[in-house]
């Protein structure tokens, strides 16, 4: 574009506000820290549920604070999710394929509220055995996929990252930095997985309404130039 | 695939009648909506309240056995037993209620008196309590063995630890604040300060202490200092972990023998089960509360895409009804076939409506509202709903398929949700057939309606902000296109919100929007609820006792009260093993026999009784008797205990009591009489001495209420104080946020907010300048370079951004610095009369002297008048003039008016003119005195040039060049009279300016054409061929085109020899003088070359001439245009499409021409093919001027409009109201920005948007005139043209940052 070599040259035709949202890499950061947010936020919550469940056990000294779990929890999930928002937009820019359904707030939203119900179901609803919680809970996280995403990519990245973090918390259970009350899968809960899943394509759906605005913003920019 | 076509068009016309009917009906079906939704909630009155309060059960305490922990077992046979009274209860509560008094009461006792020895006698019950043992055939039990065994308290409460017990047997009692030593009790000097130094110091809702230990509410106990029933009740509390009843009906009779109370009517023979629900906490909240905050985004994100429909709000209400309705017919759909919900409805509430979704609402609302706007309101919910059918059935099918897949979890918590979920959809599938159909028909009705009533000031407001793909063909578009030009035309407010600085927007926001009003109001609703809610005296102390007495947790007597562990422990080693207790020591003579013996027992009440009857009778000095009533307000006190009493009591050692029950036994009444030796013994030493003053407690009794309501102060003194404080801070804080606000928002919104505001001084002057909106942008004042000097008003302007050029009706010309005002240069008529010329010369002079602001009457006066001196006479042709009269003073008494009415191109005959114009010798002789004094002096420097005849200088170098110039005809040069010179004068008025470099153009009306030199004030050059008027100048480069009024086109071109550009010397007239004298010779003589005539282009008058990209163009009155190349001459094109004269032509590099006519229409051409683009109608009455910007066209007519046209497609943009008179006054200063003229003021508008930037008033002088002609000069500068004066105004740099 050569507009945007004038734009320095001009900076009347725009705010500092304007062209920093509109500048890639500012709108990224932006990004970025909102997903961490989100990500810390989500995070801090659903460990709420867990522990109240007593699901998780973390080391008791820690518990006593008022976030109810370690310090370094809503910091990685944070991470994580900032990563993996960037993450999904990032690859529909490279497959070539922009992800078109349902790209509406509103089907975010409903998209994260399935997310925690599946994390309360999780953690609240009192299941016969274990293998009956993990398969509908992975039904569930199908069902998620399937009704707010339904892209291939999303799939395959979900599945990812579900085999990462499953991975990284097996290595730390086994490392004993924290542990699960009843351990069925080596040593997490079999259900991890899909509560992992789940929480990828989450963040994918929000990482991609939020990269949404960036087109936006450029389509616009653009057109007015 | 057929079957499916099939299918689709089924469901299609199924939906489409469905919605002929709903549309159709709206009124009976919502009714029956209504009534279904009604009928279907029914059932859920039977459900209970969702509430955590305590319920409760009683069973007969005679063959109570606990129930058995298999659930279920027995349900059949009682029905009324709870679903929770299953399984031992946590505990079994067994209260001794101790109510005691001394008797007689003496008068000379102390206040403390009344409670110190009822309560030191605590002590002995507690030991014989502990003490108790049921030796029978079994074998020995004593209370330990039965007692529930307490083991640490929480961490979290060491300061407790001395206090409640530990490691052992959970008894409370008062004695737990002495750990149960009556030592420590009777070495207390202030028990009143003992007991209450744990009470929390804030509001609180859950049990404190003293409540704990005393085992009832605070103010029944009677521990205080104004006691004026002096009767002290407290409980001992004991916490049972076996229900024996043979051990606790020993403990019970044995109490009752030793400490009898005769009058008591406490029923015995229910067990009360108090069941606790589960406890919420912060901890299980924050999840809740983060679910419903998703919910709320949901729902926010989903009706805000409601659009184009009358009423957003009513619509998203429905849409929401619809869902939570439907919840609420499933929940009692379900109820009503047996199912008892067994979730926690409050968490699965979100999920459910997230399940359910409000997706189909908004589908139904787009596809609707995205039907044909010109068909009926029937026709368009039809289509709208088949249209839609197939995906919403689709999607119906698919949510139930993915919950019947739930249901197969066969995990009851996911099966029962699952089944609410279905029975949701469906009903919410019938809802929004019924209801929200029938909704949004009545809302598309009443759009339709206010469309047709054209009554739709919001309705234009409120444009499609987000179109729907379909819809934007049909919808808004009718409402859009303005049916007349001459209405005003909103914009739509996006675009509008897209010009504002983010800032302006944001405030916009909040004055829209009333939010900070509604904020504050809102805030101020909750506060008030909050206030009444916590106010002691208010809602929550009733709900709380309401709540309390509903439910089993009640307030009790019985605080439960810690057996103190260190004192009365664990561990007693010494079980005694008979079946009364070791006799306590403490026990007074009378007591102690009590116990031994029934009968003894009753005989000393016997004589107890008797005793106080004596004393009542005859000892005055004992005071009255005291007896202690049983009466129904103490039947099961602990009722009246917080709901949180027990759960915090076992909570404290970390037993929940969540979801489990516990089983109070009916309490034992104890009685206890004090005399009055007994109360002087306990009394401390110290409180003789503190409550000597208040002696008598008695006595308050007959005094008023003073003491009492000490007391109450003394009591709930803290907790009133606080409440008041924070009634008070929160108070003061809200005022202080209202002001707060109030000063914010004065400082963000204009002043005139609303346009009903106050009225502002401005006023006066006429309508506000204001935008469509309504909306008056700030206005500024600024004090603009007045340019004064002329004597007639201003006819021409002409400017090349360095020098500005205006002339008068007089016809004088005057040469501005556009920067700093001055007056370079002042060009008089060149007709002068000879005699008078100094004097009038003069004349001005004085003009200027008495105009004290005039810019001329700087420093450099001098110069200006030596220049004017030896520049060429004034013309004094129109001085004639009333207000020249006026400032002149009144020297002369004689005066010629020539009224000039017409303007030049309407009539040119028509000017009129009063030749009566004569000086009186006496003025002349004045003037001829002061002049030539003047112009000696000056003479003398242009002596050499040897033409000076009178006053000379000037008017011999200005004769000797015109005649230089062959200036034939000039017939006004007549030496000796003035009088017959005047015809020609007239006749040479300038009609014509062109400003280019230093050379001023003038086209006179006698067809002369000039050139001037703008900075020396000398004729360059002239050229009289024609004879025609020349109306119209064009000066591009060496070219200057004169239109003529017979219709004629002159071609002229400027040849000079040497450059155009001299240096000029403003400072040294002399040397400015020298070389423009010999004209004949000079080498820089501007030659002006008749070139090529045009002698007949129009048929009628040129009236615009316009030269760009190397085309003329000329307009004329005879309806027609036409083109000429630059070069040649040679005409192009004739175009023809106007119906009237045409009167303003624009033209500029992209060869687009735009012109308007007498009829008010503008005309765009393509001058390159010469083919009309497009005609508009845009004025009522003639088009007066017009300009183009990149994207647009302005155009400003006789009927004082300006309006603004899309270039390209020929739509009005908007239009701006002008001022009367202040029509054709405007003027672009960059492709954005719009400035127009007003009544003394210039108005600055955003062409884009059209919105009213900024007014800026010029000084006070200018108020009442409207600026006829505004001109833009390249710096940023405009010239108005007020009258006789200019004004030069910078454009305020506001602008500058907003451009």
């Amino acid at each position: 574009m050569a507009e945007s070599d004038a734009t320095p040259t001009l900076p009347k035709k725009c705010g500092p506000y304007i062209s920093s949202v509109t500048s890639h890499g500012m709108n990224l950061v932006i990004r970025g820290i909102v997903l961490f947010f989100i990500g810390v936020f989500l995070a801090l919550i659903l460990n709420l549920l867990q522990i109240q469940r007593n699901v998780t056990l973390f080391p008791p000294d820690v518990i006593t604070s008022i976030f109810s779990s370690a310090w370094w929890v809503p910091p990685c999930c944070g991470t994580a999710s900032a990563v993996i928002g960037l993450l999904y937009p990032c690859m529909d820019r490279h497959l070539g394929e922009p992800h078109k359904f349902k790209r509406e707030w509103s089907s975010v939203m409903r998209c994260v509220a399935v997310f925690v119900g599946i994390n309360h179901a999780s953690a609240k609803v009192d299941f016969a055995n274990n293998i009956q919680l993990s398969l509908t809970l992975a039904a569930l996280s199908i069902g998620l996929w399937w009704t707010f995403d339904r892209s291939r990519s999303g799939f395959g990245l979900g599945v990812g990252i579900a085999f990462l973090a499953t991975l990284v918390s097996q290595l730390l259970v086994y490392n004993g930095v924290y542990q699960y009350t009843s351990p069925d899968f080596l040593y997490v809960r079999s259900w991890l997985p899909c509560i992992f899943f789940a929480g990828g394509i989450t963040m994918g759906n929000i990482g991609r309404q939020l990269a949404m605005y960036e087109c936006k913003v450029i389509a616009e920019k653009s057109h007015e130039d | 695939m057929t079957l499916t076509e099939r299918l689709r068009e089924r469901i299609s016309r199924a939906f489409y009648n469905h919605g002929l009917l709903c549309a159709s009906y709206p009124i009976p079906i919502i009714l029956f909506t209504g009534l279904c939704i009604l009928a279907c909630c029914y059932p859920l009155l039977k459900l209970p309240l969702p509430g955590t309060g305590p319920v409760e059960y009683s069973t007969p305490v005679k063959d109570y056995s606990p129930p058995s922990p298999a659930a279920g077992l027995q349900r059949g046979d009682l029905g009324e037993r709870p679903d929770w009274y299953v399984g031992a209860p946590v505990a079994y509560i067994q209260q001794i209620f101790v109510k005691a008094t001394v008797s007689p009461w003496q008068k000379n006792f102390l206040a403390v008196d009344v409670f110190r020895s009822p309560l030191s006698r605590v002590f002995q019950l507690v030991e014989e309590i502990r003490n108790h043992a049921l030796r029978d055939s079994s074998g020995v039990k004593s209370l330990e063995e039965v007692c529930l065994q307490v083991t640490d308290l929480l961490p979290g409460l060491k300061k407790l630890r001395n206090l409640l017990p530990e490691h052992g047997c959970l008894l409370l009692s008062p004695g737990n604040f002495w750990q149960n030593d009556r030592e420590r009790f009777n070495a207390d000097p202030d028990i009143i300060k003992t007991i209450h130094q744990h009470e929390p110091k804030t509001l609180q809702t859950s049990a404190t202490l003293k409540d704990l230990l005393f085992g009832l509410p605070g103010k029944y106990s009677g521990v205080n200092l104004y006691n004026r029933k002096r009767v002290v009740s407290y409980t001992v509390t004991l916490g049972l972990r076996r229900y024996d009843s043979r051990f606790l009906s020993s403990l019970r009779s044995r109490l009752k023998l030793l400490h009898p109370s005769p009058n008591c009517t406490l029923r015995e023979e229910n067990i009360v089960h108090v069941h606790f629900k589960e406890e919420i906490g912060i901890a299980e909240l924050i999840p809740l509360v983060t679910t419903y905050i998703i919910l709320f985004a949901y729902i926010y994100f989903s009706t805000r895409k409601i659009d184009m429909v009358k009423s957003k709000w009513g619509l998203a209400l429905a849409a929401v009804v619809t869902v939570l309705s439907s919840l609420l017919m499933s929940v009692g759909l379900c109820t009503l076939f047996g199912l008892t919900p067994t979730l926690n409805g409050g968490e699965i509430f979100p999920y459910l409506v997230v399940v359910i979704g409000l997706e189909n609402v908004l589908v139904l609302t787009k596809s609707v509202v995205s039907t044909p706007v010109d068909l009926e309101v029937k026709l368009r919910i039809a289509q709208g709903l088949s249209n839609e059918s197939w995906s919403i059935m689709k999607n119906m099918a698919t949510e139930l398929g993915i919950i019947l897949i739930g249901y197969f979890t066969l995990v009851p918590a996911i099966q029962e949700f699952c089944l609410f979920a279905v029975v949701g959809l469906v009903s919410d599938f019938f809802l929004q057939m019924f209801f929200f159909t029938t909704v949004l028909s009545i809302d598309i009705r009443r759009m339709e309606l206010a469309d047709l009533n054209k009554r739709l000031p919001a309705e234009a407001c409120m444009p499609p902000a987000k179109p729907v793909s379909r819809s934007q063909r049909y919808e808004r578009q009718p409402a859009m296109r303005p049916a007349t030009p001459h209405t005003i035309t909103l914009q739509p407010s996006s675009f509008r919100n897209l010009r504002l600085p983010k800032r302006l927007c944001v405030i916009y926001f909040f004055a829209r929007t009333r939010l900070a009003q509604r904020l504050i109001m809102a805030g101020t609703v909750i506060w008030i609820g909050i206030l009444v809610y916590t106010d002691p005296a208010g809602l929550r102390t009733y709900l709380t006792s309401q709540v309390t007495e509903q439910s089993p947790l009640g307030e009790a007597v019985l605080p439960p009260m810690p057996v103190p562990g260190g004192v009365l422990p664990a561990g007693d080693p010494k079980i005694d093993l008979s079946v009364f207790p070791s006799d306590p020591i403490q026990l007074s003579e009378n007591q102690t026999q009590q116990r031994e013996q029934k009968l003894g027992l009753e005989t000393n009440q016997h004589t107890w009784a008797q005793g106080t009857e004596g004393k009542g009778n005859g000892q005055t000095e004992l005071g009255t008797e005291a007896e202690v009533t049983w009466g129904a307000e103490d039947e099961e006190i602990w009722r009246k205990l917080s709901f949180r009493h027990w759960p915090s009591l076992f909570g404290y050692y970390n037993i929940t009591l969540a979801k489990r029950y516990i089983s109070i036994l009916p309490a034992i009444p104890v009685t206890l009489y004090l005399n009055p030796q007994e109360a002087l013994e306990v009394r401390h030493p110290q409180e003789v001495n503190r409550y000597h003053p208040f002696l008598l407690p008695s006595r308050g009794k007959l005094d008023t209420e003073a003491q009492p309501g000490q007391t109450s102060s003394k009591l709930q003194g803290h907790q009133d104080v606080t409440l008041y404080k924070v009634a008070a801070l929160g108070l003061a804080s809200g005022i202080i946020l209202v002001l707060l606000l109030f000063c914010l928002y004065r400082v963000f919104c204009p002043k005139n907010y609303g346009q009903n505001g106050l009225s502002h001084s401005r006023r006066k002057r006429g309508d506000l300048p204001c935008d469509d909106y309504g909306y008056s942008p700030p206005e500024t004042e600024i004090v603009p370079l007045v340019l004064r000097g002329h004597l007639m008003d201003i006819e021409c302007l002409a400017s090349d951004g360095m020098l500005l050029v205006s002339c008068c009706l007089v016809g004088q010309i005057r040469v501005w610095d556009a920067q700093t005002g001055d007056c370079l240069t002042v060009i008089p008529k060149p007709r002068l009369r000879r005699d008078s010329s100094c004097i009038f010369d003069y004349q001005e002079s004085w003009d200027h002297s008495p105009d004290g602001k005039n810019a001329l009457d700087d420093p450099l006066e001098t110069s200006h008048q030596l220049k004017r001196m030896l520049s060429p006479p004034q013309p004094p042709l129109f001085c004639d003039q009333p207000d020249l009269t006026s400032l002149i003073d009144t020297n002369f008494s004689e005066q010629a008016k020539v009224a000039e009415s017409e303007t030049r191109l309407r009539s040119v005959a028509g000017r009129q003119k009063e030749t009566g114009y004569d000086f009186s010798s006496l003025v002349g002789k004045v003037y001829e005195e002061h002049g030539t004094s003047n112009c000696r002096s000056f003479a003398s420097l242009s002596a050499p040039h040897g033409q000076a005849v009178f006053c000379g200088t000037e008017e011999g170098g200005c004769g000797s060049r015109r005649r230089s110039l062959g200036d034939e005809s000039l017939m006004g040069f007549d030496k000796s009279s003035s009088l017959p010179s005047w015809g020609g004068d007239l006749e040479s008025s300038v009609w014509s300016l062109e400003l280019q470099g230093n050379l001023i153009v003038a086209g006179r009306s006698n067809g002369r054409l000039e050139v001037w030199d703008a900075i020396e004030g000398t004729l360059r050059s002239s050229n009289d061929e024609g004879q025609s008027g020349i109306t119209a100048l064009v000066f591009l480069n060496n070219r200057i085109v004169a239109a003529r009024l017979n219709g004629s086109l002159d071609f002229f071109s400027l040849e000079t020899h040497t450059s155009l550009n001299h240096l000029q010397f403003r400072g040294a007239p002399s040397r400015s003088s020298i070389p423009s004298s010999p004209v004949f010779s000079s080498g820089d003589v501007v030659s002006c070359q008749l070139t090529h005539t045009v002698s007949c282009a129009h048929q009628k008058p040129i009236t615009a001439l316009k030269a760009a990209a190397g085309r003329l163009v000329t307009g004329s009155q005879d309806h027609t245009l036409r083109v000429f190349r630059l070069e040649d001459s040679c005409c192009l094109f004739t175009l023809q499409g106007h119906s009237g004269a045409i009167t303003a032509v624009y033209m500029d590099q992209t060869m687009v021409l735009a012109s308007g006519g007498q009829d008010g229409a503008i005309c765009l051409w393509d001058v390159l093919t010469g083919s009309k683009v497009s005609h508009m109608y845009a004025h009522r009455g003639d088009v007066t001027s017009l300009t183009c910007t990149a994207s647009c066209i302005i155009s400003s007519g006789l009927d004082d409009v300006i309006s603004i046209w899309d270039r390209s497609s020929g739509i009005k943009l908007y239009s701006i109201q002008q001022e009367l008179g202040c029509g054709a006054s405007l003027g672009v200063i960059s492709d954005n920005l719009l400035v127009t003229g007003g009544q003394g003021c210039v108005s600055f508008w955003d062409i884009g948007y059209g919105d009213l930037l900024q007014t800026v008033y010029l000084g006070k002088s200018n108020e009442s005139q409207p600026a006829r002609q505004i001109l833009v000069l390249e710096n940023a500068a405009i010239v108005c043209n007020f009258g006789s004066e200019l004004s030069l105004v910078y454009v305020p740099s506001v602008l500058e940052k907003l451009d």
